[in-house]
């Protein structure tokens, strides 16, 4: 029956089947699946050598006395491929087994994933604390600190350590030098740095579409084009090296480095928790300020090297607009900064973990409202809508990168999600209680300090995961707003910035210092009120949060209503 | 599609390259611009190679302190050290080679950018000599901030970013030989004297010590200081103003 | 080690020779603001001056690291009244070439 359906298939001249359709064009259901009889096929197929290779043995030591060439030719093939057959057919087989089951659980795949890579990030700094931990200044120069303060060698290690394997020492033996500690460590944070623009703009055209009543890219990866970044990355690596024959050539070249090596360097001062940060620098948030002011000459430079008038407005414009939004950025940071009283990022998100309402956002109405401050200067400072005029389509083509093409393009692209991230995660570390859950720390003292008390103290009241995930939230929220405000002209950008934000933000400080100060004078009956202004505000932020989350979920509920005739019932995931 | 090989025709003299092209000329001159097209983007992937390698060599300055003192993250300069000694050669050379490229720089943006080399240089040295706090100021106001307001003046004065006017050779071999009689001179003397007092193992400076420093013994100079900025931003939009009647 | 290791006299040398250059770029240019950039690498020269010397000599010391603070916000106050100040001579002559501004030229 089947087999006559495939017949009249192959007639109907409708249009042409071709066997890559079965790949991109999922949901279409009238599709043969080609590759379906492969398994029975392929079993077929094993049998007939497995018969072969008996008559060939048979062959060889009857006829040919045990020729080795035979042996090859008439033994050894055809089993070699009868098992390649079978595997083959064994993949297929438990494939199409799995990949429904695959599609199910995408999204749980997903989340796990990025669980997954926090507890492969927790297990290292196990192993760099237990190394470090052996460490014993060295015998004869007590300058270099080696394991057990033996020579460097391996033998030493596998003799002090006799239930270690000699391949595992090897592996181990490196870890000893702090420069190797440090690559490795710079090796997660370059992981992260890629990783982090190929998903958010991945999740960017989903969360775009949806808002725009379409469903955004849906068949690299079959669940959800999660693998189209990559797509996209394949196929900006293989474009033409465009350079317009009068631009600046060494400039247009080195603009985009200038413009993603700062966004990678704010990494190194950028901590994930309390002790996950690659250098804990006592400037960290100028650091960070200072690097990613640096954006705004590798802009100016893309534009000017373009020897393209529009380049040279986007560029101007921008630079302008960054520059400016500089300022209340940074006056709304000094604005926590004066209540903790440190630059160093770890320290400001460790005086944050006494719980949801310990979070300096909710501490005085002044830095409830410079928080508001500083995630609108953050936008205006990554150029993301509603100030995404450097990059106005309608208007000036492509602003600045408009003669930027390939994997040049691209960069400044990395550059803007890798920005995103960075101030979402100064925003979590200054206002939202950086990488502490809404239960406070105090909870878990108790809990002793085994594997198992580390890792869920770190999962339920401070770790790295929970500093992901707000910065994840912020992208979410910057992500939806750009789809949903409309752009503001170049003299609305700066009157914001000059008029509005600039004074609002001097306000705020000096608000926000007479607070502090009155804290620290006025002890007793100031105690109670800055208590119950910080329930007051952190009520509100629980108000928010759960209409975010109720929304979301409305949205979630109405999903293929929302999107309308193009839900079909054989979408994949749904 | 045909206009692959009219791109002859679209090179004009450079001094009119910036104004009044149009993007119809524009798109017919880039498609023929790069002669090293093999059909895959060669020079985009080397590039990127290189952009990463550059990525982490400036990142190593980072790795020069040797550790901060029990874990507040105040900066501590350890004395000697082979890392030490490569950074600062890489970091020195590096500033050197940056300042000869602001000298002999024709080009104003070439020269901007040269400087911007040469202050993201001296920024890591800061750090080198853990004064974080002065690298992050550094690259805050000078790289970020003065920068970007020359490369402003170098865009709002010039009508072509190719015209060019320089000195003749006279004066290029005088100034030449004068500024290497005086760095001749500062060499020998600096090389002469053997400092008393120097070295050792020197904690950094902590951002509340620097603070409390400018608030108690400098304070007249912070004071005087922000006058100062106070006056300079009135006396820029003055100069800048818009004539009335323009 | 000992000849590895860097002294004050490095960093001396090393700004000596960003001052010269600094010097060089203000006198050969004759757009104005090459000139300015000649100016930001002689300040620059100063401030890692001030600061190799509060690093090299002694403990605690910061008063160096305080005198680079203010170079730096000087530089940029003078910086954007010399931008302005190109911006003006550009206005009146078309042109920031410094030798055309010789109307006072005896």
């Amino acid at each position: 029956m089947i087999l006559f359906t495939k017949i009249v298939e192959k007639r109907s001249g409708d249009h042409r089947r071709d066997r890559l359709s079965q790949f991109t064009v999922p949901w279409n259901v009238g599709v043969e699946r080609r590759n379906y009889r492969f398994p029975s096929k392929a079993i077929g197929a094993a049998i007939f050598l497995s018969v072969i290779a008996a008559v060939g043995n048979w062959i060889t030591n009857q006829w040919l006395g045990g020729n080795p060439i035979g042996t090859l030719l008439l033994v050894v093939g055809p089993v070699l491929t009868a098992v390649g057959a079978l595997v083959a057919a064994a993949c297929v087989a438990g494939w199409r087994v799995l990949e429904p089951l695959l599609l199910r659980s995408a999204g749980m795949i997903l989340l796990s994933a990025v669980v997954g890579t926090c507890v492969l990030v927790w297990l290292h700094s196990l192993l760099f604390g237990w190394v470090t931990g052996s460490l014993v200044p060295h015998a004869d120069n007590p300058a270099i600190s080696t394991w057990f303060g033996f020579p460097l060698t391996i033998g030493e290690i596998t003799a002090e350590l006799t239930w270690m394997p000699g391949w595992l020492a090897l592996l181990i033996w490196p870890l000893q030098f702090p420069i190797v500690r440090d690559f490795v460590g710079l090796g997660a944070l370059m992981g992260m740095f890629n990783i982090i623009p190929i998903y958010t703009i991945w999740w960017e055209r989903k969360v775009a579409g949806r808002i725009q009543s379409r469903l955004g890219p849906m068949r690299v990866g079959k669940w959800h084009g999660w693998a189209q970044s990559f797509a996209d990355g394949i196929k900006l690596l293989l474009k033409e090296d465009l350079i317009p024959e009068q631009a600046d050539g060494p400039l247009f070249r080195l603009a985009p480095y200038l413009n993603v090596i700062p966004t990678a360097l704010a990494f190194v001062a950028l901590p994930f928790g309390a002790s996950y940060v690659f250098r804990e620098l006592d400037v960290g948030l100028l650091f960070i300020l200072g690097v990613l002011g640096i954006e705004v000459v590798g802009v100016i430079l893309a534009g000017w090297a373009s020897n393209n008038k529009w380049s040279v407005y986007g560029a101007m414009r921008e630079a302008c607009q960054m520059v400016s939004y500089e300022i209340p950025m940074g006056m709304a940071l000094v604005i926590p900064v004066v209540a903790v009283g440190s630059l160093n990022l770890v320290q400001i998100g460790e005086a944050q973990s006494g719980g949801w309402f310990n979070w300096l956002a909710f501490r005085n109405p002044f830095m409830f409202a410079a928080f508001l401050c500083y995630f609108i200067a953050s936008l205006a400072s990554c150029k993301r809508a509603p100030f995404d005029l450097p990059e106005a389509e309608s208007e000036l083509v492509a602003g600045f990168h408009t003669e930027y093409s390939g994997i040049r393009w691209s960069f400044f692209f990395f550059a803007e999600y890798v920005a995103m991230f960075v101030v979402s995660g100064l925003a979590a570390i200054m206002f939202l209680g950086a990488w502490h859950s809404p239960f406070p720390s105090a909870w878990g003292y108790s809990w002793g300090d085994g594997i198992v008390a580390q890792g869920l103290r770190g999962l339920l009241f401070s770790g790295p995961i929970w500093f992901v995930l707000k910065c994840v939230f912020f992208l979410y929220v910057q992500l939806w707003l750009r789809w949903t405000l409309p752009r503001i002209r170049i003299d609305q950008v700066l009157y914001g910035c000059v008029q509005v934000l600039l004074p609002l933000t001097m306000i705020l400080l000096l608000g926000n210092t007479m607070w502090v100060w009155a804290s620290e004078s006025w002890v007793g009956g100031w105690a109670t009120f800055t208590s119950v202004i910080s329930v007051v505000l952190g009520s509100i932020g629980i108000v928010f949060v759960l209409g975010f989350v109720a929304i979301a979920a409305y949205g979630f509920y109405h999903r293929r209503r929302m999107v309308g005739n193009l839900v079909q019932d054989v979408a994949p995931g749904w | 599609m045909g206009s692959w090989r009219m791109s002859k025709r679209a090179s004009k003299s450079t001094s009119d390259v910036r104004q009044g092209v149009n993007l119809t000329e524009i798109a017919q001159t880039e498609t023929c611009g790069s002669d090293s097209n093999f059909g895959f983007a060669i020079d985009g992937n080397a590039r990127t190679i290189a952009g990463l390698c550059f990525l982490l060599i400036t990142v190593t300055p980072a790795l020069a302190q040797s550790g901060s003192a029990e874990g507040t993250g105040v900066p501590v300069a350890a004395p000697g050290g082979w890392l030490e000694a490569v950074l600062f050669y890489f970091l020195g050379g590096g500033a050197i080679l940056s300042g000869l490229g602001v000298c002999v720089s024709r080009n104003i943006v070439r020269m901007a950018t040269w400087l911007f080399v040469a202050l993201g240089m001296v920024a890591m040295l800061y750090f080198l000599l853990a004064a974080t706090f002065l690298g992050a100021i550094q690259l805050i106001v000078y790289a970020g901030g003065t920068l970007v307001l020359l490369v402003f003046g170098v865009m709002l004065t010039s009508k072509s970013p190719w015209v060019r006017f320089e000195c003749g050779a006279l004066e290029l071999i005088s100034a030449g030989a004068v500024c290497g009689l005086l760095l001749g001179c500062l060499v020998a003397v600096l090389t002469a004297i053997t400092w008393q007092g120097a070295g050792g193992a020197v904690p950094g400076a902590s951002v509340a010590d620097i603070g409390r420093r400018l608030f108690t013994q400098y304070l007249v100079p912070f004071e005087v200081a922000g006058v100062l900025l106070f006056v300079v931003m009135v006396g820029a939009a003055h100069l800048s103003r818009q004539q009335v009647g323009d | 080690m000992n000849d590895m290791t860097i002294g004050l006299t490095h960093y001396l040398v090393l700004s000596a020779a960003l001052f010269c250059m600094g010097l060089f770029t203000m006198t050969t240019k004759r757009n104005a603001i090459g000139i300015l950039i000649g100016v930001e690498l002689v300040l620059n020269s100063a401030a890692l001056n001030f600061v190799a010397f509060d690093r090299y000599m002694g403990p605690g010391r910061i008063d160096g690291l305080i005198g680079a603070i203010f170079v730096i916000v000087l530089a940029a106050a003078e910086a954007a009244i010399a931008v302005g100040i190109c911006i003006n001579l550009y206005k009146n002559l078309a042109t920031v070439d410094v030798d055309r501004a010789a109307s006072l030229k005896g």
